[in-house]
């Protein structure tokens, strides 16, 4: 084809190349760096998607903590600002949130995310500015493992993989469990290898292994193929959508062994999503709202005050994460990255509402777990298990 | 527990998740047939269905009072809703193209299937909603230690009568008549004096309002709805009409119900991961092999 300059064309082309212009000049106007007077804190989350409830809580658990910083007079004499940006529930949305927090707004440090493989995401780009970064709930080992900036305050997979193993063994006495495992999540392809393992040892017995995808919502093939090798509990350490829907296909298909899960559980959605059928199960987490410890109590009435809900699991860690950052910041010599960073690798014995929070060598901390019963529309603390 | 009890219960799942892929792939099959285009906005008819029977029944609260009739009313709201969906995107995306290249007409469809995903997006929110139990759960049947819940059976007996409704359409009335005779050549039809315009229209809203009825059924099985469920049921729900041969309406039913026996069986018995990528091998082997399809019939194209 010859391409004929008509006029029409010509006009055409004109246009299009005014708006190109508009666009290009729209796009590149500044928006406001930081001013001296504040710290800006970057913070990416799952506020939209399958685990909205994730972000969202996390989000609420660090604007509490934000507001009570600064409202002591901040950190160094400057106050905090967070600016946060939704992923929804994408890692590749992660990964292009964070690159714009450093490249953009300019952020001190980075806080999130909540889901193992979008913090994988944004950690080596984290790694590679220098900017340290801390993941409120991100259990899976490889996210600290991605380099000496990032962070987590939570406990890790091997950890928690081993938590329900030792419970589903010495608690409930259980012999033969099926796994159901997200293959698409690295959480919960953690959590599903070292619950094997260590269920294992102790002489349990695997009587399936099974897997599907996050975001699909018909798991009857697999749980009909679990129900065929009668198991006496179902491990599922996925997320709170997908387990409500794979509890109720379950009693659908009159399946009652009790499902076991981990920290992706926890969400005022799971009892909404699974309803009757999520009763009996149990899972593992970072806190218990029954915690008495007044610092828990004050936590929860605080948050009850300014979001009018109990704060789940998230929410604590959310506000533990920052509180560990703003901790550091206040502790280091300066607010450059490298001596944040140090200071952040120096926590010790901080007494967050998640428990003691010490950052070990691999920067990950070394904290006790809780295991919660789903009874009735809340979730009843059962035991603690120690590291 | 058998294995043999294992198989039917497969079998169950299976010809209840293909029953709704036969009511999506009709709609494809009827569009194709008639119009020789692929109407790839079908998929988000039927996310569109599913959305217009979550806000009907939560509207009148029918979760909290299950019934059938409760559920006959809602898929008459979402089929009415996607009927007129269907004449909508019919009218004014696909009418005025009538004249241009075929290929014009297909990218236009997926700009359609785009626009609505994401219109849905920015209208209900892209976190995912549920659809409330408009019918009980109950125990549904047992033989033995097979179980076939309440769900499962209505979801198959109401495709069913769908689809006999949909072949007495086509069959037996003046309509039916019309739509046969424009896709077996439309200018030739026009110049009988019927109104092909029209009887278009007919189609579409006839294939959307099935696709409604598909989301409310898939809503009732599979409860968790978002803007975005539509395109891979979509897109399978095509495969299987190629599967069948595309333009032939019992072959998208049989083309529907294998695809979803075998993505039972494959999950059930080899390994769920490759469950989406099932339909794709298909279509391909199909599209080498078979193009016409299972029961398609060749057509010389004149050049």
């Amino acid at each position: 084809m010859q391409l004929v300059f008509t006029n029409s064309l010509r006009r055409h082309l004109i246009k299009l190349s005014i708006a190109a212009t508009l666009v290009v000049a729209l796009t590149s106007c500044k928006k406001p760096v930081a001013i001296d007077s504040e710290i800006v804190i970057g913070e990416v989350g799952s506020m939209t998607g399958s685990e909205a409830t994730f972000g969202t809580s996390t989000h609420n658990g660090i604007e509490l903590a934000v507001k009570q910083i600064n409202a002591v007079g901040g950190v160094k004499g400057k106050k905090l600002r967070i600016v946060s940006l939704d992923d929804q529930g994408k890692p590749e949305e992660a990964a292009t949130a964070v690159t714009k927090l450093i490249t953009q707004d300019k952020v001190t440090a980075i806080l999130g995310e909540v889901a193992s493989s979008r913090s994988l995401a944004m950690a080596p780009i984290a790694q590679q500015y220098k900017i340290p970064m801390i993941t409120p709930s991100s259990t899976n080992p490889k996210v600290t493992e991605q380099g000496d900036h990032i962070f987590r305050v939570c406990f890790i997979d091997p950890f928690q993989g081993t938590v329900m193993a030792k419970f589903a063994l010495e608690t409930l006495k259980l012999k033969k469990v099926a796994i159901l495992r997200d293959v698409k999540n690295d959480y919960s392809v953690g959590l599903a290898d070292y619950f094997t393992e260590t269920f294992k040892k102790g002489g349990g017995e695997i009587v399936v292994d099974q897997s599907y995808s996050a975001g699909e919502s018909d798991f009857k093939s697999q749980l009909t193929a679990i129900r065929g090798k009668a198991p006496e509990a179902i491990f599922v350490p996925g997320y709170y959508t997908e387990v409500g829907l794979i509890a109720r296909q379950a009693k659908e298909l009159q399946i009652n062994a009790p499902l076991l899960g981990g920290d992706g559980w926890d969400s005022p959605k799971l009892k909404e999503i699974g309803q009757d059928a999520i009763n009996g199960s149990y899972f593992s987490n970072h806190y218990s709202e029954e915690d008495k410890s007044p610092n828990v109590q004050d936590f929860i009435s605080k948050y009850k005050e300014a979001f009018g809900v109990v704060p789940d699991g998230l929410a604590a860690m959310g506000y533990d994460a920052a509180k560990v950052l703003a901790d550091a910041m206040t502790r280091a010599p300066s607010l450059a990255s490298k001596d944040i960073r140090d200071a952040i690798a120096a926590t010790k014995d901080y007494s967050g509402v998640t428990g003691k929070i010490t950052i070990d060598a691999m920067r990950n901390a070394v904290k006790s777990a809780v295991v919660l019963k789903v009874d009735g529309g809340v979730f009843k603390y059962q035991t603690t298990i120690n590291p | 527990m058998g294995i043999g009890v294992e198989f039917v219960q497969h079998l169950i799942n299976g010809f209840s998740l293909g029953a709704i892929y036969a009511l999506i792939a009709l709609g494809y099959t009827m569009v194709f047939g008639i119009l020789q285009l692929i109407n790839f906005a079908h998929g988000e008819v039927f996310m569109l269905g599913a959305f217009a029977g979550m806000y009907f029944s939560r509207f009148f609260n029918l979760g909290a009072h299950p019934s059938f009739w409760a559920l006959i009313a809602t898929l008459f709201f979402s089929m009415a809703t996607c009927g007129v969906v269907g004449f909508i995107i019919e009218k004014f995306a696909y009418r005025p193209l009538r004249k241009s290249p075929r290929i014009n007409v297909l990218i236009t469809a997926v700009g359609v299937s785009l626009f609505l995903q994401f219109s849905g997006q920015l209208l209900f929110g892209s976190d995912p909603k549920f659809f409330p139990q408009i019918i009980e759960a109950g125990h549904g049947f047992s033989f033995g230690e097979i179980r076939v819940n309440t769900m499962q059976v209505v979801v198959m007996v109401i495709s069913l009568v769908l689809m006999a409704i949909l072949q007495t359409i086509i069959f037996k009335t003046r309509l039916g008549r019309a739509m046969r005779a424009v896709s077996f050549n439309h200018d030739n039809a026009s110049l009988m004096g019927i109104p092909t315009d029209k009887v278009i229209s007919y189609t579409f809203m006839l294939g959307s309002s099935l696709a409604g009825a598909a989301g409310v059924l898939f809503g009732l099985i599979y409860p968790k709805i978002e803007p975005l469920m539509g395109s891979l049921p979509g897109l399978k729900a095509f495969v299987a009409a190629v599967l069948g041969g595309v333009g032939n309406v019992a072959g998208a039913v049989v083309g529907a119900i294998t695809l979803g026996l075998a993505e039972e069986f494959l999950v059930g018995y080899v390994t769920p991961t490759f469950k989406d990528a099932l339909a794709f091998a298909i279509l391909i082997l199909i599209l080498l092999f078979k193009p016409t399809g299972l029961f398609g019939i060749r057509r010389t194209e004149k050049v």
